[in-house]
């Protein structure tokens, strides 16, 4: 790997990846601006579903990245990566957001009744809401002084939900496809083989605490 | 930004104009580029040949709703035919594949003309009719559609099924060779429905070989597809390969795939949710929010006798 200056990490790529992660919003942005004119568009003729389906797979994707941050950087032998996992579970968060706001919004247009129906009714939704409400407080405690206030201990703590938050964000998508269907399974496939290295450090440093 | 009230009150001319299409290439395209997730990538790329659709001549028929129709991009463009793939663009990408001429419907079963039949033997292009349907898809998005073809009745008595039939299955091809989605086990192929004799025997139930007054692009299911407009439209079988009389109840592709989700019937129904959709309320593509379902799909005239004193909670 080139040695990248830390100052060039911090206001060169930083902020381009600020940029790029907005991108895939901005397009929906975007495609909606002439979706609710009528005008045709990159959603299609369902704009509703599309949209709903298109953030809630950047949502999956950025929970799935921001969980290979940290296995790049020991690939790398590097700790630099490390300074993007915040903004990228932001961005999971922020893309979660998003897909909730469509279902509400765009989608059932505040039918609170249904909505509320739907989150009781459809296993699936269930799943989902429940993976955004652990999303939501290490969203807020994301920051240095959440940090300091927490204790690197418990913060420490707490932010392993994304370990189960990811795995439920896998489920809802593939509940929500009709039949067995391939994209779902992919995504569960990631999911897996990010953890298996961080089982196996766990399992070797239980060995190493309890002498044989 | 659009205004609080309903949009079924919308004005017609605020309608989503003709020139509504799906571009969901983009979508997959800036989708794809994280993880290259498009769902059926590696499909050997051949040569993409596509038919000409015929024009088809037809009377008109008493069978038409007076409701805007749905445009014929997007009926021709959003569509689900899982044989093709499971997005709803992979259809009309990928249905090219499928040869469509010449076509033999193999007919078994308890019936006395048992026997492969040419489609022209089955359907009478000399007296096909066009009938406006509204199609209510189970995902609560619904269309409007003017098919061409003929009522399925006269043909199954054409077909002569014994006493005993009391269900007529159908079956949908399967050929990996043309058909690019079989590759994965999304279901049990070939895909199945079913009627009951009764219910393929109603007016209603018709054998669509066009619409839009031409034959039927690939993607909707030629040459030869179901239309049974007050069932979801996954009961209107694309595509159809064998018609089989039987005594005993089909197993329906969804059946098998999901038997706590799908029934046998799946009659539309606003007051039966499905496990994974309210029913109450469909998007008609076009519109912006979503409008009440109607019972039967607002056939309930024309089928609803059929279920007298049926319990339609446990027989959905």
């Amino acid at each position: 790997m080139p040695k990248v200056p830390m100052n060039v990490l911090r206001f060169g790529l930083k902020p381009l990846a600020f940029v790029a992660m907005l991108l895939p919003f901005l397009w929906l942005a975007y495609s909606w601006y002439f979706a609710f004119q009528g005008l045709p568009n990159g959603l299609g003729v369902n704009p509703q579903e599309a949209s709903n389906r298109f953030t809630g797979d950047w949502a999956l994707r950025f929970l799935l990245l921001t969980l290979a941050v940290t296995p790049f950087s020991k690939l790398i032998k590097s700790p630099k990566p490390i300074l993007f996992r915040r903004m990228i579970g932001l961005y999971a968060l922020f893309y979660a957001v998003a897909h909730v706001t469509s279902y509400v919004w765009l989608d059932l247009y505040f039918a609170w009744g249904d909505i509320w129906a739907d989150i009781l009714k459809r296993t699936y939704i269930t799943v989902g809401m429940a993976a955004l409400l652990l999303l939501i407080p290490l969203g807020v405690t994301s920051t240095k002084g959440w940090i300091r206030r927490m204790g690197s201990r418990r913060w420490r703590k707490l932010h392993m939900a994304i370990y189960a938050i990811a795995p439920l964000a896998v489920i809802h998508f593939f509940m929500m496809r009709k039949g067995i269907q391939i994209e779902p399974l992919v995504y569960g496939a990631i999911y897996l083989a990010l953890m298996v290295p961080r089982v196996k450090a766990r399992l070797v440093t239980r060995r190493r605490a309890s002498p044989a | 930004m659009f205004r609080r009230s309903s949009p079924w009150q919308e004005k017609e001319s605020e309608v989503t104009p003709q020139s509504v299409y799906l571009n969901r290439r983009q979508i997959m395209t800036g989708a794809g580029a994280l993880f290259g997730l498009t769902a059926l990538g590696g499909i050997a790329a051949s040569a993409r040949e596509t038919r000409t659709l015929a024009p088809l001549k037809a009377m008109k028929s008493d069978f038409d709703p007076g409701e805007e129709l749905t445009p014929e991009s997007a009926v021709t463009s959003y569509n689900n035919y899982y044989e093709f793939g499971t997005n709803k663009d992979d259809p009309a990408a990928e249905a090219w594949r499928l040869k469509v001429k010449p076509w033999t419907v193999k007919v078994d079963g308890m019936t006395d003309k048992p026997g492969n039949y040419a489609l022209e033997d089955i359907v009478d292009y000399n007296a096909l009719e066009e009938r406006i349907y509204r199609l209510r898809c189970v995902e609560a998005w619904s269309m409007v559609i003017p098919w061409l073809g003929v009522p399925l009745a006269p043909l199954i008595r054409k077909l002569a099924p014994q006493s005993g039939a009391k269900f007529v299955r159908f079956e949908t091809l399967a050929d990996k060779s043309q058909m690019p989605g079989i590759r994965w086990p999304v279901i049990d192929w070939p895909y199945v429905e079913g009627l009951r004799m009764d219910e393929a025997l109603n007016p209603l139930a018709f054998l669509a070989v066009g619409l839009y007054g031409k034959e039927l692009p690939n993607q909707n299911g030629a040459p030869v597809r179901l239309v049974v407009p007050w069932k979801y439209g996954f009961k209107s079988i694309k595509s159809i390969v064998r018609i089989s009389f039987t005594d005993d109840m089909p197993r329906t592709a969804w059946m098998k795939s999901a038997p706590s989700e799908y029934g046998f019937y799946s009659n539309v129904n606003p007051e039966v949710d499905h496990p994974r959709w309210s029913q109450a309320r469909e998007r008609r593509i076009g519109e912006f929010g979503r409008r009440e379902t109607l019972m039967f799909n607002g056939y309930g005239e024309w089928v609803a006798d059929l279920y007298r004193g049926m319990d339609l909670q446990k027989n959905y």
